[in-house]
């Protein structure tokens, strides 16, 4: 089944986009969204390092993608000029990435694969390298759940509970930089910020409590991953661009019915 | 043994240091109010006190087994993040539901368990705040400003209903107040802070004090005419760690 390369396309996608899902919320909730910007640009850096020195593209982005967040982990401790900061260490980092693709003309390389990925391409060590991430993020943020939630909520409500919101941060931190590492082959560097958010926006006028919106999140990202493939191969345009637009669509049918339910 | 006590802190809150060698204890039971003007470091004190801010010099001594039940001056729930009353309650740590019925029912916030966080009135949001610090069974219940933006019955009820949960709960409370004429009717003792402790004790202590009259006028009257007036306008009321003539009150 796995020969077929719509299967692992499908399950690429709904892999990548049920982790983007859960993960997004906290995205959203903390208003995190360049954040998670700035972490997904590095990658292009990570690609670039990786074929420079001929290690896998998965670990180069990784490495990147993680320093990247322990940066600003770090420097957002402090309040002074965040948006500037982020600002410098994300183009930063997207434009080092392309200058030195360049420089290392012997292996030519089409980084443009990295910044719109085409799904359609996933091996199967990718397929096991998504849905490993996936499930490593599923687990800690189950195992972190309440930490975050208070955190996210009031950092002081947590100090008075003896929780360290800067640790939680971290965890986070952590976890965002995962998901973009899994998810460069399968939606691409650009696209990645597109489905934490949309998703998990998307979820909101459809939920009560963090725990639905997260379910609604995850099920609102896989049905726009199927939906995007779908598309993709009937109008035959590039998948991670179709995803997005599919889980634009969802997002604008959830509000709209949200503001229905409300004034009903 | 007292629940905490803070010896010679020096804190501040990212600028200037606004807690100057500041020392207290609190001991179990008891209701102790922190009085002062706006910016004299009442909530800088609250914040050292549940460790959100690591002071610069000084010590804090926490009882190993302390249970702090916080109530925040404000809380933003972002539009973002669906929260309703019951789920909030579960924060940090689930609960079962008679549970969080009845610490809704004991803070005043019974039959809003349903109710989503964004809907609530600023009075009924203060109750559930404080149903949520009751959860933890706090021996030491610490509330920031809890009656910012109530009106005076319903801040006087709120006072009552405190007086309540420290009786049937035993825990000691601290808390920050503007209101200083409902303060010294309901607290065992008083501290007043204007970045060092200007004077503490009984309320007819801390009344009689000059540092106090200095600070809040003469007499009752003075001190109800002080707070109304404070809200006009700001005053400039610093007088800073130099200024030591009132420390040896």
């Amino acid at each position: 089944m796995l020969d077929d390369f719509l299967v692992r396309a499908a399950l690429a996608a709904v892999g990548v986009a049920a982790a983007a899902g859960l993960l997004g919320c906290f995205v959203v909730w903390r208003r995190m969204a360049y954040f998670g910007d700035a972490t997904a640009h590095a990658a292009v850096l990570g690609v670039a390092i990786a074929l420079g020195f001929s290690v896998s593209i998965f670990v180069g982005v990784f490495g990147v993608a993680l320093l990247m967040a322990l940066t600003l982990w770090a420097l957002t401790s402090r309040t002074l000029g965040q948006d500037a900061i982020l600002g410098v260490l994300a183009y930063g980092a997207i434009a080092v990435g392309l200058v030195a693709s360049s420089l290392m003309g012997g292996r030519q390389v089409d980084l443009n694969a990295y910044l719109f990925a085409d799904v359609l391409t996933v091996t199967r060590m990718d397929l096991a390298v998504v849905w490993s991430g996936a499930v490593v993020i599923a687990v800690v943020l189950a195992w972190r759940w309440q930490a975050l939630l208070t955190s996210t909520l009031s950092p002081d409500l947590a100090r008075a509970a003896g929780i360290d919101p800067r640790r939680e941060e971290l965890v986070l931190t952590l976890l965002l930089a995962t998901v973009v590492a899994v998810s460069i082959k399968v939606v691409g560097a650009l696209l990645i910020t597109a489905l934490l958010i949309i998703p998990a926006a998307a979820a909101r006028p459809l939920a009560r409590t963090p725990e639905s919106m997260a379910c609604w999140a995850v099920a609102l990202g896989a049905g726009a991953a199927l939906l995007g493939l779908w598309g993709a191969l009937i109008f035959n345009t590039p998948v991670g661009a179709t995803m997005v637009c599919a889980s634009v669509l969802l997002f604008a049918i959830t509000r709209s019915l949200g503001g229905m339910l409300r004034s009903a | 043994m007292s629940l905490i006590a803070l010896e010679n802190v020096t804190a501040d809150n990212g600028g200037p240091s606004v807690l100057d060698r500041v020392s207290l204890r609190i001991e179990p039971g008891e209701i102790v109010t922190i009085v002062g003007p706006n910016g004299s470091g009442k909530s800088t004190l609250l914040r050292v006190m549940i460790g959100a801010i690591k002071p610069r010099a000084g010590r804090v001594m926490r009882d190993a087994s302390l249970r702090i039940g916080y109530v925040p001056q404000k809380l933003h729930v972002d539009a973002s993040l669906p929260m309703t009353v019951r789920r909030f309650l579960d924060l940090p740590v689930r609960v079962t539901t008679p549970v969080a019925l009845n610490a809704l029912e004991r803070a005043g916030a019974g039959g809003l368990e349903r109710r989503a966080m964004s809907d609530l009135s600023g009075g009924q949001f203060q109750r559930v705040l404080l149903a949520r610090a009751l959860l933890s069974k706090p021996d030491l219940l610490i509330l920031d400003e809890p009656t910012q933006g109530l009106d005076q019955p319903g801040s006087a009820r709120f006072y009552r209903r405190i007086d309540e949960v420290r009786r049937d709960m035993g825990c000691a409370v601290l808390m920050v107040s503007h209101e200083l004429h409902v303060v010294m009717a309901a607290s065992d003792r008083v501290i007043c802070l204007n970045g060092h402790i200007c004077c503490e004790g009984t309320p007819d202590v801390v009344q009689a004090a000059p540092a106090y009259r200095e600070l809040f006028g003469t007499g009752t009257g003075g001190a109800l005419a002080l707070y109304r007036h404070e809200h006009d306008h700001h005053h400039d009321h610093s007088h800073g760690p130099a200024d030591a003539k009132s420390e040896d009150a």
